[in-house]
C-alpha cells in the first residue's frame, strides 16, 4: 500500500462502474477518500485526469499518474493487493473465462438498459427488454456453472465477477418481475454484506 | 504431453491476426483453422456458442474467446516474451490504451467512409489518433511496448495496416506522415515485425474486400 501513497477515488455514488471499484477497495481494506464528481459540472482533476474518456472512476494516488476505467482499476488493485481477498483464480484460462464474461456484462449487458432508457417507442421497448432477459438467462446459466450450488460467481465468496455484475442488480428489479433467477438471490447477499 | 493449440479464425480479420501475433512472440506452434463467416462450423459455434465469432483460441480442448482476452491468456499461459509490462502500474496503462483503440479510436476511423468532405468525421479520426501520437512521443520508444512490441501494438493493428488499404479504397486519406511522423513510422516498423508479417492478409486481396465494401467493384 506505500508504494501507492494516499488514495483518493474520484467518482459518483450513483454510478455503478464506481460501485464495482469501491467494492474492491472495501474487499481488500484499503484506505480511500471519495471525491464526488458533478456529471453536469466535470472537474479540472477529473477532466485532466480521465481526457480520453472524460468519466469516473478514475483512481488518483499521491505519488503516480490516475488509473481510469473501471476494470483496469480493478484489474491493478487486484496486482498490487494479491494477498487480500484474491478476486481472481491462479489458472490463466480460468481467468481468461472469467474476463470474456466481465466484458459480455459491460459490452452485451448493460448497455441494454441505457438504451432502453433512451428509446421512446414501446415497440423499441418490449424489443430491448426481450434481449435483456435473453442476456439474463444467458448469465444465470454462467452463474450456476461458476458458482457450481455456492452462493457467489467466486464460489464461497465473492469474486471478480460478483464485483463485476454486483454493481448493476440495482438496475436488474424489472427482469425480476418477469422471471425468477437465481442470479438475483445476489441482490440480497450484497444488501447482507453492505459493501457501499 | 504436447499442447494442443489452435486458432479459429479468418485471414482478413486484423482481431484474428492480434491472436497470431501473440503466438508468434511466444513462439507456439498452432493449428490455424480457417471459417468461412457465411457457413460458419459446428467447432466454432461449440466453442463460441455466446458470440459466434471468430477468433476463438482452443488450447487443450479449452476455448478462449474475445481478441484482446485471448491475447492477454497467450502471455499468461506461457512463457517466454512478454506482451505485458511486469509492472502493475505499467500494465493498467498497456490496458487502457488498448481500450481507447478497441472503444474510441478505430470506430472514429472507421466512421469516415467515402465522403472526403465530411470534415467532421474526419477531424474526429485525427483528434483520436492523435492521442496515439502524442503516446509515442512522449515514450520515445520505436513501439508502444518499448523496443519491442506489446499489448498496445497488437491492438493498434488495424490502424498499422487494415487502415491504409481501407483509405486507398475508401478514397480519403488523412493519415499522413506529415500529420502523423511517429505513428506512421510505427505502423512501418510494426507491420516489418518478425512475429507481424505473416499475420497479415495479402494487400491486394483486403483491398478487394474493402473495394466491394465501399460499392467501388464495377460490372460485378
Amino acid at each position: 500500500m506505500s508504494e501507492m501513497g494516499e488514495i483518493k477515488l474520484l467518482g459518483a455514488a450513483a454510478s455503478p462502474f464506481v460501485n464495482r471499484v469501491q467494492f474492491v477497495l472495501n474487499l481488500k481494506s484499503i484506505k480511500y477518500e471519495f471525491m464526488e464528481e458533478d456529471f453536469d459540472n466535470k472537474s479540472e482533476l477529473l477532466l485532466t485526469s480521465n481526457p480520453v474518456f472524460k468519466r469516473v472512476p478514475v483512481l488518483i494516488h499521491s505519488n503516480k499518474p490516475p488509473v481510469c476505467e473501471s476494470l483496469i482499476i480493478i484489474d491493478y488493485l487486484e496486482e498490487t493487493h494479491p494477498d487480500v481477498h484474491k478476486l481472481l483464480p491462479s489458472d490463466p484460462a480460468d481467468r481468461a473465462v472469467i474476463r470474456f464474461w466481465a466484458y459480455y456484462i459491460d459490452n452485451e449487458f448493460f448497455p441494454l438498459y441505457g438504451r432502453l432508457r433512451k428509446t421512446p417507442d414501446k415497440e423499441g421497448k418490449e424489443a430491448l427488454k426481450k434481449q435483456i432477459i435473453e442476456r439474463s438467462q444467458v448469465l444465470e446459466k454462467t452463474f450456476v456453472k461458476f458458482s457450481n450450488g455456492k452462493p457467489y460467481f467466486g464460489g464461497d465468496d465473492v469474486g471478480y465477477l460478483d464485483v463485476v455484475l454486483g454493481c448493476f442488480l440495482g438496475w436488474t428489479k424489472f427482469v425480476g418481475n418477469y422471471n425468477n433467477f437465481k442470479i438475483l438471490d445476489e441482490v440480497r447477499q450484497w444488501r447482507n454484506l453492505k459493501l457501499f | 504431453m504436447a499442447d494442443s493449440v489452435k486458432l479459429y479464425g479468418t485471414v482478413l480479420s486484423a482481431y484474428v491476426s492480434r491472436a497470431k501475433m501473440a503466438l508468434n512472440l511466444k513462439g507456439i506452434k498452432y493449428e490455424n483453422i480457417e471459417e468461412d463467416l457465411s457457413n460458419k462450423s459446428t467447432d466454432l459455434l461449440k466453442y463460441n456458442p455466446v458470440h459466434k465469432k471468430v477468433p476463438v483460441l482452443v488450447h487443450n480442448g479449452k476455448p478462449i474467446s474475445e481478441s484482446l482476452v485471448i491475447v492477454e491468456y497467450i502471455d499468461d499461459a506461457w512463457k517466454g516474451v512478454p506482451i505485458l509490462p511486469q509492472d502493475p502500474y505499467q500494465r493498467a496503462v498497456a490496458r487502457f490504451l488498448a481500450k481507447f483503440i478497441d472503444e474510441k479510436c478505430v470506430p472514429a476511423i472507421k466512421a469516415v467512409g467515402t465522403n472526403g468532405d465530411d470534415h467532421q468525421a474526419i477531424a474526429e479520426a485525427c483528434a483520436q489518433l492523435q492521442v496515439l501520437e502524442n503516446e509515442l512521443k512522449v515514450k520515445g520508444t520505436k513501439f508502444f511496448g518499448g523496443d519491442n512490441i506489446g499489448l498496445v501494438d497488437i491492438a493498434a493493428d488495424f490502424i498499422a495496416y487494415w487502415h491504409g488499404i481501407r483509405e486507398e479504397a475508401a478514397g480519403v486519406t488523412f493519415f499522413t506522415k506529415d500529420k502523423f511522423p511517429k505513428l506512421t513510422k510505427w505502423a512501418d516498423d510494426f507491420v516489418n515485425c518478425q512475429a507481424v508479417k505473416n499475420t497479415l492478409p495479402p494487400r491486394e486481396q483486403m483491398l478487394g474486400f474493402y473495394m466491394k465494401f465501399f460499392g467501388k467493384v464495377n460490372g460485378m
